[in-house]
């Protein structure tokens, strides 16, 4: 695979934003408890990611150092009042039900993350791509979380009905717990079990040095 | 009040229900120490930004807000998300002047935390749900330290949780991160339980 490729190919399968570097997970949590709203979500931030990677990729030589993270957040803050103002435009009971997590794009820690690690040493081209696969890398774990606590919980995949429910006739009990925050952090927790026995190196040592964590 | 205190600290808490400031939450709760001082941070943080967010809503972005400068039907309340993190911003920034100045000692165990916490989403989910649930600015202020109270309790528990299973042989895979997701799964549990709470 050519160097170009990976740029965007790899944080979707073996640097995952989400598993390996623990990044953004406030609301990969937090919006997985049907299909759709993760979707949307994930789109808003592919959108809000590609686009803050480019643009400040591209204004990298001219931002003074000192200024940069505010800029940066400027920047940030800017594209999701855009995918908050469309959300609320085009899709109303969407952006009710996602809440404040639009808003919160701002905070999330991949969007800051790869703007200081990638887009303010890379060419905007380079910068775009790497923001497009970390926020497909995010997208994939979040629809996984989401498909899983949509089916289980309510026995139905974007609203559409999959497993015939006990209260119609059928055979499936909802499980409620999979409609209730602990949930998601169990499963998030199974997926990083699973990809980290996998991938035996992303494992964390035995004794680890505190405090290695900490500037993440 | 005494509901709307309980329910920020406990059924509704930001990080466990709502899985607000959760980079941090999980990053920094390896050790007790550490977890102390973040969380106290928070709760100082949000205790003085949230209010201050709520004045500044109240008097210039809610619709009609501006009446008082003869601007009836001006709505800036898209302004929200960019005003309250430049609030956060600039009061960490203050913050931390000041501690450095007065409380050297103070500055010195909570002071590298500071900078950390300005991208923390609890501070903004904070601000952000109190203009979403249209809080006046007594019930800001009972939010803003309920909720902090609420954070900082729930990283100091995993904290202390994690000291303890550092030790216990796990699967290899399951070490550390994924171990940490699990035990906050538990403690999300038990929060909740405090849901049927009715106080007066």
């Amino acid at each position: 695979m050519s160097a170009r490729n990976r740029l965007w190919v790899d944080p979707i399968l073996v640097t995952n934003p989400v598993t390996l570097h623990v990044l953004g997970i406030c609301s990969a949590l937090a919006v997985t408890t049907s299909l759709d709203s993760a979707v949307v979500m994930s789109g808003a931030l592919i959108f809000v990611l590609s686009l803050s990677n480019a643009s400040i990729s591209l204004i990298r030589r001219h931002v003074p150092d000192p200024i940069r993270l505010i800029v940066q957040i400027t920047i940030i803050a800017s594209l999701v009042i855009v995918v908050d103002q469309l959300l609320q435009a085009l899709l109303f009971g969407m952006s009710r039900r996602l809440s404040v997590f639009v808003g919160l794009i701002v905070s999330n820690c991949i969007v800051l993350g790869r703007a200081e690690g990638f887009a303010i040493k890379n060419p905007p081209g380079a910068s775009l791509l790497d923001g497009l696969g970390n926020g497909l890398g995010y997208a994939l774990i979040l629809v996984i979380v989401g498909a899983v606590r949509e089916l289980l919980g309510a026995g139905t995949l974007m609203g559409v009905d999959v497993l015939p429910l006990d209260s119609d006739g059928g055979w499936f009990t909802p499980l409620e717990l999979f409609g209730l925050p602990p949930s998601a952090f169990f499963l998030l927790g199974v997926l990083v079990w699973i990809v980290r026995t996998l991938r035996p190196e992303q494992a964390e040592a035995v004794t680890e040095s505190p405090g290695t964590e900490a500037t993440r | 009040m005494t509901d709307l205190l309980l329910r920020a600290v406990f059924s509704e808490n930001l990080a466990l229900s709502y899985f607000l400031g959760m980079c941090t939450f999980l990053a920094v709760s390896r050790r007790l120490e550490t977890a102390f001082g973040v969380g106290l941070a928070v709760l100082v943080v949000e205790v003085i930004t949230v209010p201050i967010n709520n004045l500044l809503f109240t008097w210039l972005l809610r619709p009609g807000a501006l009446g008082w400068a003869g601007l009836g039907d001006v709505d800036l309340s898209f302004l929200v998300l960019i005003a309250s993190i430049g609030v956060i911003a600039a009061t960490v920034q203050i913050l931390e002047m000041v501690l450095d100045r007065y409380f050297p000692a103070l500055y010195r165990s909570l002071g590298i935390y500071l900078p950390l916490i300005t991208v923390n989403c609890a501070i903004l989910g904070a601000s952000l749900f109190m203009v979403e649930r249209r809080y006046g600015f007594s019930e800001s202020v009972v939010f803003g330290f309920g909720s902090g109270l609420g954070w900082a309790l729930a990283i100091w528990a995993l904290a202390a949780l994690r000291e303890r299973v550092d030790e216990s042989r796990v699967p290899p895979g399951l070490r550390g991160l994924g171990l940490a997701f699990v035990l906050a799964g538990l403690m999300s549990m038990g929060f909740a339980v405090f849901g049927g709470l009715e106080f007066g």
